[in-house]
C-alpha cells in the first residue's frame, strides 16, 4: 500500500525547511527530507542518498547492502536449482540407459 | 473634457487586431471580424483559396480523381488544456491530428478546414502564436488550410479556445486497410516511444510539480506511412494511438477483428522518463495518449521490411515489433509481463488517475 | 530504474517459483484445501495483477486480497462530508487522484468538480500547502487519507504550516491505522487465512514489532513484503517456509527499506499532531475501535471538521454491496452478486470497484474475466 518509489537525492534546496530535489529516472521533484535527517546524518550528507519517496517525502534511506544481499540470495537460489536440475537430468539419463538394456 | 473626446474619430484598418484581446465584436461578422481574419488567419495561412474569402473552398474533382478512387473525410475538435505545452500547442495538434486520421485511413492528406471558437478576452498575441503553429505544421506537411470559420462567445461560454479541423484526402486505388484484414500470425509494430504526449499534458496541468524533460511527440505521420506502405504492400491496418493510448487501439482491433492480441511488455518502447513519471504517479503508460505514434499491423513476411522502413524515417527511429495477432482468446489483448507472468490489457474505464497507493 | 528493475528480474523469479512449487507441493499433502495467503496492502494487490503473479503460482496457493486500500474503505458519509467541504464557497479542495472517483451518496468528488466545485488533484500534501500560500484569499482544505505510511507527511505538512503562520490551510482527516484492520480480519469467523504478506510501506514507518500479536496470539506467520514482483514472490516463499517448518514469526523481506524499529522522526511528527479516535467507520467493515485518527486540540485550527460544518451523516452501504465480505477475504470479487453487473468501474457501487487497486477493479481490469465467468457459472 502506499505508492513509494526509489529515487536519488540530487540537491539540497532549502536546509531550513529540509527540502531537497529527488530524481527518479530523469524526473525531478521537490522532496521533504525531515524523516531521514538526524545528528548522524545531517541534511548535507543526504546528497547522493537513495531514498524511498512517498507523496513528496523521503521516508527511508535504502540500504544498498541489504538490496545487494537480497538479489544475491535470489541469484544463488537460481544457481542451486540449476545444479540440482543438472544432477537430476544426469541421474535420469543413467536410468534411461539402464532401461534400454 | 468629455469621455467622447477619447474616442478616435476614425479607426485605422486592422487596428482592432492590435488590441490585446478578442472581444465579442471580433465575432460579429463586421469590420472587427474581418480584421481578425485578415490580420491573424490569412496572414498565417497565406493560401490563395482562403484569401478569396468565399463561402466555400472549391476544389476540382479531376485533380482528386487523378490521385485515387476514394475520398477520405474526417473531422476532430481540439480542446486540450493547457493550450501550450512542451513540444507543441493546440494548433499543431489540430493540424497533425486530422492529417494523421486521414493518413492512417490510407489517404494522402490534401486540404484542411480551420474553425475556431474563442472565448471573449482571449489574448490576440496568443492566438497569433497558435495559428502560426497551425500554419507551419500545415506547410511542413504540404497540406493547405483552405477554409475556416471564427466565432467568439461570451466569457465562460467556452474554455479559452476550441479548434475544429476537418480534412479530406484521397486513397489510391487498391489500398484497403482495416481491422477485418487482420489475421492470426500478423505482426504488430509501433513507430517509437509511447506515452510522451499523455505524460506531458498531465504534467503541464500543473499541480503535480514534477519537472521532466518529456515533450509531446506531436507530428504528422503521412510521410512515414508512405514509406511503410511501400515496404509492406500487404499492410493490413493502421491507427494512431491517441486518447486511451496503445491499449485502446489494440482492444478496438481485437474486438472488431475478433482476434487475440499477444503483447510482449519488454518489447514495448517507452522512454525512461515516462516510465519514471508513471511509476511515481502509479499510471500505466499503455493508456497514455500519443500524438505522433501509430500502430501498424503487417503480415509476418513483410514485418522486417516494414520495421526497417520505419527505422529509416525520422518519425520511426525507435520503431519496434511489440506483439502478434493470434487466434488464442479472440477479442482479448493479453501481455507477457517483464516478469514472465501474463495479464490482460483491457479497455480503460474513464481517465487514469494518479494513485497514492 | 535502480532498485526497481532488478526486482523485476524474470530469471531470479524462476528459481523462486521452483522453491515455492516444491514447498507448496509438500504442504498440500497434509491439506484438503488450498493454502490461503492474504496480502493486506492494496499496493501488493496491484503488483500481483500488474505482473500476472497469480498465474505463475501453483494452484495449491490462493491469494486473498485484503482491505489495505485506504481509498476503498472510505465510508460514503465521509465522502459526502468531503463533497460538502469542496462545495463551501471560497474553498479549494486538494486531494489525491484516486480519491476523486469514490462514490458518495449523491456524488463523487469528480462529479462535484464537474458541477463547479474547485477541486485540485495533488501529488503531495506539500502541494496543497503551496496552494494555500499562492491563494491567500481562499481556504485550502486537504483531503488527508491513507494508513500510517501517509500520516507522517500530513503531520509534517501541518507542522510546516504552523511554522510559517499559514492560516488558510486545514485538513479533512481520514487517516486510519492498520493494526485494528488486521485484528478485525483475524477475528472474523469466516477467515481461513494461513499466512500474511505484511504492508511494506506502513512498516517503514511503524517497524515490525506491532505485528507480533499476529504470530504470538493468532499463530499466523507474517512476512513484511516489498512491492516489486520479486519481493512478493520471496515473501510468499518465506511464508511457506514458516508453514513447512511449523514456525509462526514476523519476518522482514523488505530489509532494504524497512528498519525493524520504524522511523522515529516520522512517528514523532505523527504523535505531535494526531491522536486516536475512539472509533471510526470503515466501509464494508463497520465501526472499528481506535482505528481512525484525528487532529489534536493543539492543532485544532488545522482541522477542517472544526473549522467548517459538515453533514456528518452515517450512510449505510447499498444493500446489494458486498464490499465488506470481499475486504475480509470471505468471498472473491467475482462471487459478489453485483460484480460486473450493476457494479463495474464505469458504474461503481462500492469503493473496491473505484480505486485502481481495490480487488474488484483489479480483477475487472487485469483479470481473466472469461475464465471467471466460466468459474462462477459452474459454481
Amino acid at each position: 500500500m502506499c505508492l513509494g518509489i526509489p529515487g536519488r537525492i540530487v540537491a539540497i534546496t532549502d536546509p531550513v525547511h529540509k527540502l531537497g530535489t529527488v530524481e527518479v529516472a530523469g524526473v525531478r521533484r521537490a522532496v521533504n527530507l525531515a524523516c531521514i535527517i538526524d545528528e548522524d546524518h545531517p541534511i548535507e550528507a543526504c546528497i547522493g542518498d537513495w531514498v524511498l519517496v512517498h507523496v513528496g517525502f523521503a521516508m527511508s534511506r535504502i540500504d544498498e547492502r541489504e538490496a545487494e544481499a537480497t538479489l544475491a540470495l535470489l541469484a544463488e537460489l537460481g544457481e542451486v536449482m540449476e545444479a540440482q536440475r543438472a544432477m537430476q537430468a544426469a541421474a535420469a539419463g543413467e536410468e534411461g540407459d539402464h532401461a534400454l538394456r | 473634457m468629455s469621455p467622447l473626446d477619447a474616442v478616435p474619430k476614425s479607426i485605422p484598418r486592422r487596428a482592432s487586431v492590435d488590441l490585446p484581446t478578442v472581444t465579442l465584436a471580433h465575432g460579429g461578422g463586421g469590420r472587427a471580424m474581418r480584421d481578425l481574419i485578415d490580420g491573424v488567419f490569412l496572414e498565417a495561412f497565406g493560401c490563395p483559396e482562403l484569401k478569396e474569402m468565399n463561402d466555400a473552398a472549391v476544389i476540382a474533382l479531376s485533380g482528386l480523381a487523378a490521385q485515387g478512387d476514394r475520398l477520405a473525410f474526417t473531422t476532430d475538435s481540439f480542446v486540450v488544456d493547457p493550450l501550450v505545452f512542451p513540444g507543441g500547442d493546440i494548433g499543431k495538434l489540430a493540424v497533425c491530428g486530422t492529417i494523421n486520421d486521414l493518413a492512417v485511413s490510407g489517404a494522402r492528406p490534401l486540404y484542411l478546414t480551420c474553425a475556431v471558437i474563442l472565448e471573449e478576452g482571449f489574448p490576440i498575441p496568443e492566438l497569433r502564436r497558435i495559428v502560426g503553429s497551425m500554419a507551419s505544421a500545415a506547410r511542413e506537411a504540404e497540406v493547405a488550410v483552405v477554409t475556416g470559420d471564427t466565432k467568439v462567445v461570451g466569457r465562460g461560454a467556452c474554455d479559452k479556445l476550441f479548434i475544429n479541423t476537418a480534412g479530406i484526402g484521397v486513397i489510391e486505388h487498391g489500398l484497403d486497410l482495416g481491422p477485418t484484414r487482420v489475421r492470426p500470425g500478423d505482426v504488430i509494430l509501433v513507430n517509437g516511444l509511447l506515452g510522451d504526449h499523455g505524460a506531458t499534458i498531465l504534467n503541464a496541468r500543473g499541480d503535480l510539480a514534477l519537472s521532466t524533460p518529456i515533450e509531446s511527440d506531436c507530428a504528422a505521420l503521412h510521410d512515414l506511412i508512405g514509406v511503410v506502405k511501400a515496404a509492406a504492400p500487404n499492410l493490413r491496418f493502421l491507427r494512431d494511438a491517441t486518447r486511451g493510448g496503445l491499449a485502446t487501439v489494440l482492444n478496438e482491433v481485437a474486438e472488431s477483428a475478433r482476434v487475440g492480441i499477444a503483447l510482449d511488455e519488454s518489447a514495448v518502447p517507452i522512454r525512461a522518463e515516462v516510465k519514471g513519471f508513471c511509476e511515481i504517479l502509479g499510471l500505466d503508460p499503455l493508456y497514455l495518449a500519443n500524438e505522433g505514434k501509430l500502430v501498424a499491423i503487417v503480415p509476418e513476411a513483410e514485418a522486417p521490411a516494414a520495421l526497417a522502413a520505419m527505422r529509416g524515417h525520422r518519425h520511426g527511429a525507435e520503431a519496434a515489433v511489440i506483439g502478434r495477432v493470434t487466434d488464442r482468446r479472440p477479442g482479448r489483448v493479453t501481455m507477457r509481463t517483464v516478469f514472465g507472468g501474463e495479464r490482460v490489457v483491457d479497455m480503460l474505464v474513464g481517465d487514469q488517475l494518479p494513485r497514492i497507493c | 530504474m535502480r532498485y526497481v528493475d532488478e526486482f523485476r528480474d524474470p530469471v531470479r523469479a524462476k528459481a523462486l517459483l521452483g522453491r515455492i512449487e516444491a514447498l507448496a507441493a509438500s504442504l498440500a499433502q497434509a491439506r484438503d484445501r488450498p493454502l490461503y495467503l492474504m496480502e493486506v496492502c492494496g499496493g501488493h494487490t496491484h503488483t500481483i495483477f500488474k505482473f500476472g503473479i497469480e498465474g505463475l503460482l501453483p494452484k495449491s496457493i490462493e491469494l486473498v486480497h485484503g482491505p489495505g486500500c485506504p481509498v476503498c474503505v472510505l465510508p460514503m458519509g465521509r465522502v459526502d462530508d468531503c463533497v460538502a467541504l469542496a462545495e463551501t464557497p471560497g474553498v479549494i479542495l486538494a486531494t489525491f487522484g484516486d480519491a476523486m472517483r469514490v462514490p458518495g451518496s449523491k456524488k463523487s468528488l469528480m462529479q462535484a468538480k464537474a458541477d463547479g466545485a474547485d477541486i485540485r488533484m495533488v501529488y503531495s500534501p506539500l502541494d496543497a500547502l503551496q496552494l494555500a500560500r499562492a491563494n491567500p484569499g481562499r481556504e485550502v482544505v486537504f483531503f488527508a487519507l491513507g494508513f500510517e505510511t501517509t500520516m507522517p507527511s500530513t503531520a509534517l505538512t501541518v507542522l510546516q504550516a504552523e511554522a510559517e503562520g499559514i492560516r488558510n490551510f486545514s485538513l479533512f482527516c481520514n487517516h486510519i491505522t492498520i493494526i485494528p484492520t488486521m485484528k478485525a480480519i483475524l477475528d472474523s469467523p469466516e477467515l481461513k487465512i494461513d499466512g500474511f504478506l505484511g504492508p511494506g510501506h506502513v512498516s517503514m514507518v511503524i517497524g515490525t514489532a506491532p505485528y507480533r500479536f499476529i504470530a504470538e496470539q493468532y499463530k499466523k506467520p507474517l512476512v513484511v513484503s516489498g512491492f516489486e514482483p520479486l519481493d512478493v514472490l520471496q515473501s510468499i516463499w518465506m511464508v511457506l517456509a514458516q508453514l513447512a517448518e511449523g514456525r509462526t514469526e514476523i519476518e522482514n523481506q523488505y530489509v532494504r527499506v524497512v528498519p525493524a524499529g520504524g522511523n522515529d522522526k516520522a512517528l514523532e511528527a505523527v504523535d505531535r499532531v494526531f491522536e486516536l479516535r475512539p472509533f471510526f467507520e470503515w466501509r464494508g467493515l463497520g465501526s472499528i475501535d481506535h482505528s481512525g485518527i484525528r487532529i489534536r486540540d493543539a492543532y485544532a485550527s488545522f482541522d477542517a471538521e472544526r473549522r467548517y460544518s459538515v453533514p456528518d451523516v452515517k450512510i449505510a452501504d447499498p444493500k446489494s454491496c458486498q464490499c465488506g465480505e470481499v475486504l475480509k477475504g470471505a468471498i472473491k470479487p467475482w462471487e459478489c452478486k453485483v460484480f460486473g453487473k450493476a457494479c463495474t468501474p464505469a458504474t461503481p457501487m462500492g469503493a473496491l470497484m473505484v480505486s485502481s487497486e481495490g480487488a474488484c477493479a483489479a480483477y475487472y481490469q487485469y483479470g481473466d474475466l472469461d475464465d471467471l465467468a466460466r468459474r462462477s457459472a459452474s459454481a
